[in-house]
């Protein structure tokens, strides 16, 4: 994993897990589609890449698809120019 | 009308796929007036069977009580069946206001207004009131009601864990720019049957300079010492900004709902939301019988102390035989079977033991959170519950799940 990959994983297991929920989150970990964020709570993680990596997402862009999992979301922020984790 | 059979196909191919994830949701005809025994023909052609009701929001049995039936009956005859119109055109009849004040006094709140159910008064209650400048910050299990009406505001979302206060604070430091903060949560949440922990929210809340919100669906009637609801049990009565609940689970089961709360907040939704201006009043005969209903539940708690009874047995009963049940203290008692499938045939053996529960499972609740939700009712009595648990048991030990945890269920039959 490279530094964004890590980034979204800590705050994917941060904000989503419960305490004593004891699942690896990888690159490839289903998070929408496996049940560990709902699509409700995606707007937080939306805020926090924007945040991080300075860049707005568009609402169109911010489906449960591009967020399903660490390498698709990493994806979404490349293709959108953002610019890595900042601040 | 052009309905193309490639429409037809596709409805058709979604359907399927709804069956092959086990999704599929069937109804069940039942035969008689909601109650503790009631007579139910599944599936659809079946012989009609008597069973024991362990899965209605009958909380306080008030759906056919006597006294209920005969005010409904008195409210036909003396103001009609419909009112062929929205509220503000030609729909609110005196016996509106009248139930709209009772509920404020109940509720302990300034003012009320009725809706056709509770799902109408959350899908309206956001966006009447808040915008763009504020944020919505809600509890991760809120009702599917709650999370479709915060979509429908333009106000900022964001969540919390689970009961989870110290999240919560994090969120509420987070966004101090914003104009208002609500924090949104149900008082009991309807698939764990726990309370919402309301005095530490509140207390946050005055911290924080948040307002409170709180969906009371599943406690307005029977939850606190005198069944006002959440807010009583939790010690802060008054201190809740936005209450919605319902009449359609403990308050008579018919239907119908309310946003409650300080006047100018009521009087915007009465302005503004949209589906109190764009849908029908509730009927004059479910007005006139939860009128009654409120008044059956101001005269005494006898009714909320014997389902508190009821609630305490049954936990112990199913402790004793070993079944796996979420901590709480409400009459939602869910018995934690975690794995789908092993839900599913256990609701389905019980209903031919004459016991009907039903099995909920992903995406209703998490992954490997299988469970069958019981629901206790003071139309219950010793011998109703008694039968249940021998059926628990004998279904129980049938599927090899008694005595079982989380990781044996797990290792046994997978999650």
């Amino acid at each position: 994993m490279n530094e964004l990959q890590k980034l979204v994983r800590d705050y994917v297991v941060r904000e989503y897990l419960e305490e004593g929920d004891t699942r690896e989150i990888g690159l490839d970990t289903p998070l929408i589609s496996g049940g560990i964020v709902d699509s409700f709570s995606m707007v937080s993680l939306k805020r926090f890449l924007e945040k991080k990596c300075a860049l707005q997402i568009p609402d169109a862009e911010a489906t449960p698809a591009a967020f399903d999992s660490v390498r698709t979301i990493v994806e979404l922020v490349d293709r959108l120019g953002g610019k890595g984790p900042v601040g | 009308m052009a309905y193309a059979n490639a429409t037809r196909e596709r409805l058709r191919g979604e359907i399927a796929a709804i069956r092959e994830a086990g999704l599929f949701k069937e109804e069940r005809f039942i035969h008689a007036p909601q109650g503790a025994e009631i007579d139910v023909e599944f599936p659809a052609g079946a012989a009609v069977q008597p069973v024991i009701n362990l899965c209605a929001n009958n909380y306080l049995g008030l759906s056919s009580h006597p006294e209920v039936l005969a005010a409904a009956h008195a409210g036909l005859d003396r103001r009609g069946y419909g009112m062929s119109s929205v509220r503000f055109i030609c729909g609110t009849q005196d016996l509106h206001r009248e139930l709209e004040r009772a509920l404020s006094t109940f509720l302990g709140v300034e003012d009320t207004l009725l809706f056709p159910s509770c799902m109408d008064a959350n899908a309206g209650v956001f966006e009447a009131l808040f915008d763009e400048p504020d944020v919505l910050i809600a509890d991760r299990l809120v009702h599917a009601s709650i999370v479709d009406g915060m979509r429908l505001s333009k106000a900022m979302r964001d969540t919390y864990k689970h009961a989870d206060m110290g999240h919560l604070e994090q969120k509420l430091a987070e966004h101090q720019d914003r104009r208002t903060r609500v924090i949104v949560t149900d008082g009991v949440f309807s698939m764990d049957g726990d309370i919402a922990p309301l005095d530490e929210i509140v207390a946050l809340a005055e911290r924080y300079d948040a307002m409170v919100f709180v969906d009371d669906s599943h406690a307005s009637g029977f939850i606190g010492a005198t069944g006002r609801g959440t807010h009583e049990a939790k010690g802060v009565l008054g201190k809740i900004d936005i209450i919605t609940t319902t009449l359609g689970k403990a308050l008579g089961g018919a239907s119908g709902g309310c946003v409650s709360g300080h006047a100018e907040l009521v009087e915007l939704c009465r302005q503004r939301a949209r589906p109190y201006l764009f849908s029908n009043s509730v009927p004059p005969v479910i007005v006139a019988a939860a009128l009654k209903v409120i008044e059956l539940v101001s005269r005494t708690t006898e009714r909320r102390d014997k389902l508190e009874e009821n609630a305490r047995y049954w936990r112990r009963l199913l402790t004793e035989a070993g079944f796996d049940l979420k901590a709480g203290e409400s009459p939602i008692v869910p018995v934690m079977l975690y794995n789908a499938k092993i839900a599913q045939e256990m609701a389905r053996e019980l209903f031919a033991e004459g016991i009907y529960v039903v099995g909920f499972f992903f995406p209703v609740v998490p992954k490997g959170q299988a469970r069958i939700r019981t629901q206790l009712s003071a139309a219950h009595e010793k011998h109703h519950l008694d039968r249940a648990i021998e059926a628990f048991v004998k279904v129980g030990d049938r599927l090899g799940v008694r005595g079982l945890g989380r990781e044996e269920i797990a290792a046994r039959f997978g999650l």
